[in-house]
């Protein structure tokens, strides 16, 4: 390789436009690092130093929410910045601090490392960065499998628990079998855009860019096609879109529920955006082939979530199932966007409905996350709606944050996730999606039956039935919980910078 | 423009919520009845303000009091703005006094919990001042669920007979209604193309390029059943019966009195003057399920009734029935005439929930074969509720009377054979509502008639029973003797609507101004 091109890779490491990365995973060193260094009886304060670090690093990139003018390619087009993921990157880092916060209170309850646990969380946190802004699938692969090793341990911490491990074996084979699907499609991919006989053949191509054009020379190629549909598959299992969504009642019922909190919104979060990404952009031209496809999915998803959910009396169960639903609904969004034209104002605000949705589902998920894991008992997979009987008598400020927290996730005005169903709705509108606009609001109704059964049963039920103490609310837990409560509220009217991703 | 503080819409509907968040933050006990008291009183009082400046204030595009507040989204064209046209004044009005009775009402109902209730009640009642104020389409949505979301809740925990079982048939067909006309006011948004939800705006677009006859057909349906839902349109009714059989007394005349007359208000301020060619198509078809369905089939069903409570409760879904009418006849008269009966059935409705409530807790029963000869020992109470019952059959004297006279004068012009039938519903209503009243407070007390000795008369109406029930009764009688006070501005803002005037009042004429 000549000198010039080994300078010019050089220069393309721009180490200092990954600092929250970099800074992440220096954090997660750091913690181990502490637990070596520190005495044991300073062990305790290390989670919290941890949620402190993050909190830096989140105040550092808040900036990156609001649209910026410009993407930039980083590491020899590896990595691509655009204002997307900068918004992303915060939406991982809360995620990964309120899962930090659940930890302090459900951890406390078992017999397990902390420390490891929270090094591990950060490690995924910026596995998830990097996934977002990869712009070639090598880097997608690796950011990905980084992410779901660090699942596997997280998904199976509980090693005394049967639910936990088998939650965590799970996850380790339908993970593998997705991850082996989405390699699949990428050799594919790769192996047909080398192909010398078709026109705009690459030699890289892993590289986005490299394939979109390929891809753009070569619409209508059957293998592609192929290859297109499997990566999808893989992502719609990251995703928990249906057919490929029978992990996640099992996976989110045994795994720890700061990990099932963190699956749920920053996993499936990550998921949709990826996809997003490929099917807007690298796989543009094949809108024929992922249009429909995706449309089916997110129909079947929305129906599948909703009425699994309509029994399903394990809360944990429940939120996985309805979060299910979720997936479908910012499906979609990503569906409305494909169909307009790249760049233009509805292109636009179509991201601007899914970032919003993302939002709004992590500030209400977490709010009742951050409750079933108060009102958990020593044993974290058996969370029934019975134990939320007398939740409202008993605890006033654990049953409101959860009615805010079901009532946005049902978007029901004035919360957030109604802000969020309303732009997904217009969106879907304007694109013309009249029978998957019908679907979704089949979809809305159903679920306002299980959210306010939910409800139901912790404003209404007979008191006492749980059986176990519920865990006191801690004074760092109560602010958490305020404020996931006040951004649910507030959203609807003041939306700060997120609002510049709205509408035009 | 005001200033927020001294804007008498934003206060009607910041006190109620303020109130409610104060008697969230755990007051003394012996405050809580105070601050609810505020929280009603002032809605209602603002309501009497703005209806006595309304003929005097400055006007923009009809709209008086009008006012803008930088909260929304901004960049979809959604900004929380406030103002009154003459449609929306009576129902703002309407929505002031029913609340301040319905609030009385649940003051003194010694509710468990009593605390909780009087929030949400309060929520509801921010939300109702609030649709009615709002000339933003997402906001007038947004108030409406606002006060949705209580009802369910209310009807669940503080409901009577069957509470679950109705709040969920409730929740589920009133989600169902909702969703539509949310679709159709996107759809409305979406295709104005004039990325703004402000109505003032979508109707100045909206007349100069009017959307595509058929796309406007197909939007208006939407909104129709969304709408219809919402207002218990034959045969989506099934809802309100035991919904209202089984809610709180205060959630009853709230509900039925004013939310429930969203619909029709939306039908009237949205959907007519930015679909005037949709609705053509529609007429015949709303005209036939409001006569055959809501007027002659539930009119039959509520004379078939035994229980005071269903009995009222059906006889709300059959008056929605002349209300439909009138939004059918499409004219200025029967639109008029639709708006007029909303605030008298508004009125006269909540009225006979709050006597059936009073009557409940003196004979402890809404069966009507169980009472009797109440009129001796509470001779007020009587009064009230004969003047109710009058006024719910439309007799002259009374808010309604104005209502159904000129929705029938209006569809005698469309079609005299729907008229006759309509006007036997009035038959109707007289025979059910006159049954119940003899039943009630005349003949033998059911004690007596069993031979048994009476063990002591049932008292009459106390003045806390009578503040709120005066003040129900007063405004209809005075709607009733003075019509143009409502009338008025009613007038004045369908008739400077642009729908109304091209079409000429007849539904073929609109048909035959497809634009484009």
């Amino acid at each position: 390789m000549p000198l010039s091109q080994l300078q010019a890779f050089a220069e393309s490491n721009r180490w200092g436009a990954i600092w929250p990365e970099l800074l992440v995973a220096c954090l997660a060193l750091a913690v181990l690092l502490l637990e070596i260094v520190l005495p044991k009886s300073a062990h305790r304060r290390i989670p919290g130093i941890a949620i402190a670090g993050q909190l830096a690093i989140l105040a550092a990139v808040l900036g990156g929410v609001a649209p910026g003018p410009d993407s930039q390619t980083v590491f020899s087009g590896l990595l691509l910045l655009t204002p997307l993921v900068k918004a992303m990157r915060v939406f991982f880092l809360a995620s990964s601090i309120l899962a930090c916060v659940l930890a302090r209170v459900v951890l406390a309850r078992q017999s397990v490392p902390r420390v490891e646990f929270t090094a591990i969380l950060l490690v995924v946190t910026g596995a998830m960065m990097l996934l977002v802004e990869s712009h070639n699938f090598v880097m997608l692969f690796v950011a990905l499998e980084t992410l779901t090793v660090g699942f596997y341990i997280l998904v199976s911490y509980f090693r005394g628990s049967v639910l936990s491990l088998e939650a965590g074996l799970k996850y380790l084979v339908l993970g593998a079998l997705s991850s082996a699907l989405l390699l699949f499609g990428i050799v594919l991919l790769y192996g047909v855009a080398g192909s010398a006989s078709l026109p705009a053949h690459t030699a890289d191509g892993m590289d986005y860019g490299a394939l979109r054009v390929f891809l753009d020379a070569n619409p209508h190629c059957f293998l592609a096609g192929v290859g297109v549909a499997l990566v999808l598959s893989g992502l719609a299992f990251k995703v928990g879109a249906f057919p490929f969504q029978f992990w996640i009642p099992d996976v989110y019922q045994g795994a720890p529920t700061p990990v099932t909190a963190f699956l749920a919104v920053a996993s499936k979060g990550a998921g949709i955006v990826v996809l997003l990404l490929l099917t807007g952009t690298v796989f543009a031209a094949y809108g024929w082939l992922v249009i429909p496809v995706l449309g089916s999915l997110a129909a079947a998803t929305i129906l599948f979530g909703n009425l699994a959910a309509l029994s399903q009396p394990n809360v944990k169960r429940l939120i996985g199932l309805s979060g299910i639903s979720h997936a479908g609904f910012m499906l979609l969004a990503v569906i409305a966007g494909l169909k307009a034209i790249p760049g233009s104002n509805a292109a636009v605000a179509s991201t601007g409905a899914v970032l919003v949705y993302l939002y709004a589902y992590l500030f209400a998920s977490f709010a009742v996350f951050g409750v079933m894991a108060h009102v958990a008992g020593p044993d974290d997979a058996d969370q029934q709606l019975d134990h939320y009987a007398g939740l409202a008598r008993e605890d006033p400020f654990l049953a409101a944050v959860l009615a805010i927290g079901l009532g946005s996730l049902a978007g029901i005005p004035p919360l957030a996730g109604f802000l969020g169903k309303f732009l997904v709705f217009v969106v879907a509108f304007d694109a013309r999606m009249y029978g998957l606009l019908a679907v979704a609001v089949v979809g809305v109704v159903l679920s306002i039956y299980y959210y306010f059964g939910w409800i139901r049963a912790a404003f209404f039920g007979p008191a006492g039935q749980s059986g176990h103490a519920r865990t006191p609310v801690a004074f760092a837990s109560r602010v958490t919980l305020t404020a996931l409560a006040l951004c649910s509220l507030l959203l609807v009217f003041f939306q700060g910078p997120l609002g510049r991703w709205i509408g035009r | 423009m005001n200033h927020p503080l001294t804007d008498p819409l934003l206060i009607s509907l910041a006190a109620p919520l303020a109130a409610a968040l104060l008697l969230a933050l755990n007051l003394p006990r012996r405050w809580v009845a105070g601050v609810a008291w505020a929280g009603f009183l002032v809605p209602a009082l603002a309501a009497l303000h703005v209806w006595w400046h309304f003929g005097a204030a400055p006007k923009q595009a009809g709209y008086a009091f009008l006012s803008e507040y930088g909260v929304g989204v901004p960049s979809l064209g959604i900004g929380l703005k406030l103002g009154l046209n003459g449609i929306a004044l009576p129902l703002f009005v309407l929505a002031g006094l029913v609340g301040l009775a319905a609030g009385l009402v649940a003051l003194r109902s010694g509710a468990e919990r009593l605390r909780g209730y009087l929030m949400l009640l309060l929520v509801m009642q921010a939300g109702l001042m609030g649709m009615f104020a709002s000339v933003d389409l997402f906001f007038f949505y947004f108030f409406h669920e606002l006060a949705l979301i209580p009802t369910f809740v209310m009807v669940g925990v503080w409901g009577g007979r069957d509470r679950t079982y109705a709040a969920m048939k409730l929740t589920i067909y009133l989600t169902v209604g909702a969703m539509l006309s949310l679709v159709g006011l996107i759809a409305i948004y979406v295709k104005a193309g004039a990325h703004s939800f402000d109505l003032v705006t979508l109707r100045e677009v909206l007349a100069a390029h009017p959307l595509h006859a058929t796309l406007q057909t197909h939007i208006f349906g939407l909104l129709l059943f969304g709408f219809g839902i919402l207002v218990s349109l034959w045969p989506f009714h099934s809802w309100a019966p035991p919904a209202y059989s089984a809610a709180p007394s205060s959630v009853a005349m709230l509900h039925a009195g004013v939310l429930k007359k969203f619909g029709l208000y939306g039908l009237i301020q949205v959907a007519l003057p930015l679909l005037p060619s949709g609705f053509g198509p529609w007429t015949h078809l709303l005209a036939g399920l409001a006569v055959f369905g809501n007027v002659l089939v539930i009119g039959l069903v509520t004379i078939a009734q035994r229980d005071l409570k269903l009995m009222i409760a059906y006889s709300s879904v059959m008056h929605m029935g002349y209300a439909f009418l009138g939004i059918a006849c499409f004219s200025v008269l029967g639109v008029g005439g639709a708006v007029m009966l909303m605030v008298g059935h508004g009125l006269s409705v909540a009225l006979l929930f709050l006597l059936a409530t009073s009557i409940h807790q003196r004979t402890k029963t809404f069966a009507l074969d169980r009472m009797g000869g109440m009129a001796r020992s509470a001779p007020v109470l009587a009064a009230f509720f004969a003047a109710a019952t009058f006024a719910s059959i439309g007799l002259p004297g009374f808010a309604n009377f104005w209502g159904e006279l000129t929705i029938f004068l209006a569809l005698a012009k469309l079609s005299p054979a729907l008229a006759a039938l309509a006007i036997l519903g009035i038959v109707i209503s007289a025979v059910y509502g006159l049954r119940a009243l003899a039943r009630v407070f005349f003949g033998p007390a059911p004690a007596e008639a069993a031979g048994e000795p009476a063990q002591g008369a049932p008292p009459d109406l106390g003045w806390g029973e009578r503040l709120p029930a005066l003040i129900l009764l007063s405004a209809l009688l005075f709607v009733g003797f003075w019509p143009k006070s409502i009338s008025a501005p009613i007038n004045s803002a369908l008739e400077a609507s642009a729908a109304f005037s091209v079409s000429g009042g007849a539904p073929a004429d609109a048909a035959a101004q497809a634009p484009r």
